[in-house]
């Protein structure tokens, strides 16, 4: 972990926004406190704590004196509406320019798009009627 | 209470005719964890003396909390240096050293001190000369921890404790300094163990110092460009090259240097890589240069 160029305080902030998109921490519920983290990953409390301020500075996170931090009240939303916006330029350029390297048309793309959202449609009903059978 | 601030201002410390530490300057803010990082010999545990009123400097000057540490009584009890060698009472046992240093820092916390002896399996009934290189280097870290020292320092302490000894000691020293923060120094050349810890590096090579900065800044500002020969040759034209190697048309260059954004988007563009270095390897790549 944090093994990139990135400042450190900015992988954690990064990683916890991660945590709350994908439900692992939800609206309201108190996220590990300074000391907990610092020890946890063997970092500078100093730098989780900066992670932390940045967080609540955005409003994704909320501090209640001597309780501890929590999570506000729609920062999943406004997370998701935020990650939507650099989707498509930080994580599908990149991979589209990949592509024109290699070669790979427009169409093989779309099919292979396509082909992928059908499958997870389909183990989602997978697990559906699996679970109903049990 | 929390930690001091350090400063040092043209510090010469001279053994005879050999100069161990040359003229080096560098200031650290209180209640930061720093790493003083240098080479066998580079002149860490002299400066570190010096710190700790343990030998009077050949020139230049030391002020901790903003005065002379020398004979002035309430910065020296305020100044711990935890050397690998003890300092403690070897022909005894655990109590006798603990007692003593209960006496003597006004900041001690005995329940603490107890708490770590547990906390490090150290045996209470014989006398520390029985004790192994770890377990000596685990007392050690028991008397710095427990000592609570507003300017604590561990000279290369923890070098001879074993792996899961270091890391309850990292542990340990984290938790505490979370909830009692102090000025804490690190001397070490085994970094990539503890470079997280760090809020800043100073970094001494044959008695000179080589650098002084922010943690942050100090991983930013290294980078491995890695890609077609021509390609590095062009974007690192400039920049500070502290290592390199080719593997065939493939050229990795570590730099070290403020990178320009728009450089390193050319960079990418161009088919180079851009990864980060650990402070370990940047320290290797630094002191290898310098000292040839």
């Amino acid at each position: 972990m944090f093994d990139g160029r990135e400042p450190i305080y900015i992988q954690i902030a990064d990683q916890i926004r991660g945590d709350i998109l994908a439900g692992h921490l939800a609206e309201g519920e108190q996220v590990m406190s300074t000391t907990q983290y610092a020890t946890t990953y063997r970092i500078n409390p100093a730098t989780a704590a900066k992670a932390f301020a940045q967080l609540v500075d955005e409003g994704v996170l909320y501090k209640q004196r001597g309780v501890g931090m929590f999570v506000a009240e729609g920062a999943p939303a406004q997370l998701r509406a935020a990650r939507r916006e650099t989707f498509l330029e930080e994580l599908l350029e990149p991979v589209l320019a990949e592509a024109r390297v290699l070669g790979i048309t427009t169409s093989e793309l779309t099919r292979w798009i396509e082909r992928s959202s059908a499958e997870s449609d389909l183990t989602a009903t997978n697990t559906t009627t699996e679970g109903e059978q049990r | 209470m929390s930690g001091y601030a350090v400063s040092v201002r043209d510090l010469t410390v001279r053994y005879g005719r050999t100069i161990a530490v040359d003229n080096v300057s560098f200031d650290l803010e209180p209640d930061g964890i720093y790493g003083l990082l240098g080479r066998n010999g580079s002149g860490k545990t002299s400066t570190l003396s010096v710190l700790a009123s343990m030998r009077r400097p050949a020139a230049g000057s030391v002020l901790i909390d903003g005065v002379e540490p020398f004979e002035n009584e309430r910065i020296m009890a305020g100044v711990s240096l935890i050397r690998e060698s003890g300092d403690v009472l070897t022909n005894e046992k655990i109590a006798a050293s603990l007692s003593y240093y209960e006496q003597a820092r006004p900041t001690w916390d005995a329940a603490f001190a107890d708490e770590l002896v547990d906390a490090f399996g150290l045996n209470r009934k014989k006398p520390i000369s029985t004790f192994s290189r770890g377990q000596r280097s685990a007392f050690g870290a028991v008397i710095g921890l427990a000592g609570r020292a507003p300017l604590t320092m561990f000279d290369e302490v923890y070098l001879g404790m074993d792996a899961p000894s270091r890391y309850r000691f990292y542990d340990l020293l984290l938790a505490d300094y979370a909830e009692h923060p102090r000025t804490i120094i690190l001397s070490s050349h085994l970094i990539s163990e503890i470079e997280r810890l760090f809020s800043g590096v100073v970094i001494i090579d044959g008695g000179r110092l080589l650098l002084n900065e922010e943690v942050e800044d100090f991983r930013t500002r290294g980078a491995t460009l890695t890609g077609p020969a021509a390609q590095v040759d062009a974007v690192t034209t400039g920049l500070r090259v502290v290592a390199s190697r080719s593997l065939g048309p493939t050229k990795e260059v570590t730099v070290y240097g403020d990178l320009d954004g728009a450089a390193l988007d050319a960079a990418r563009a161009a088919g180079v890589a851009i990864g980060g270095v650990g402070v370990q390897d940047l320290f290797v790549h630094l002191t290898e240069k310098e000292s040839r």
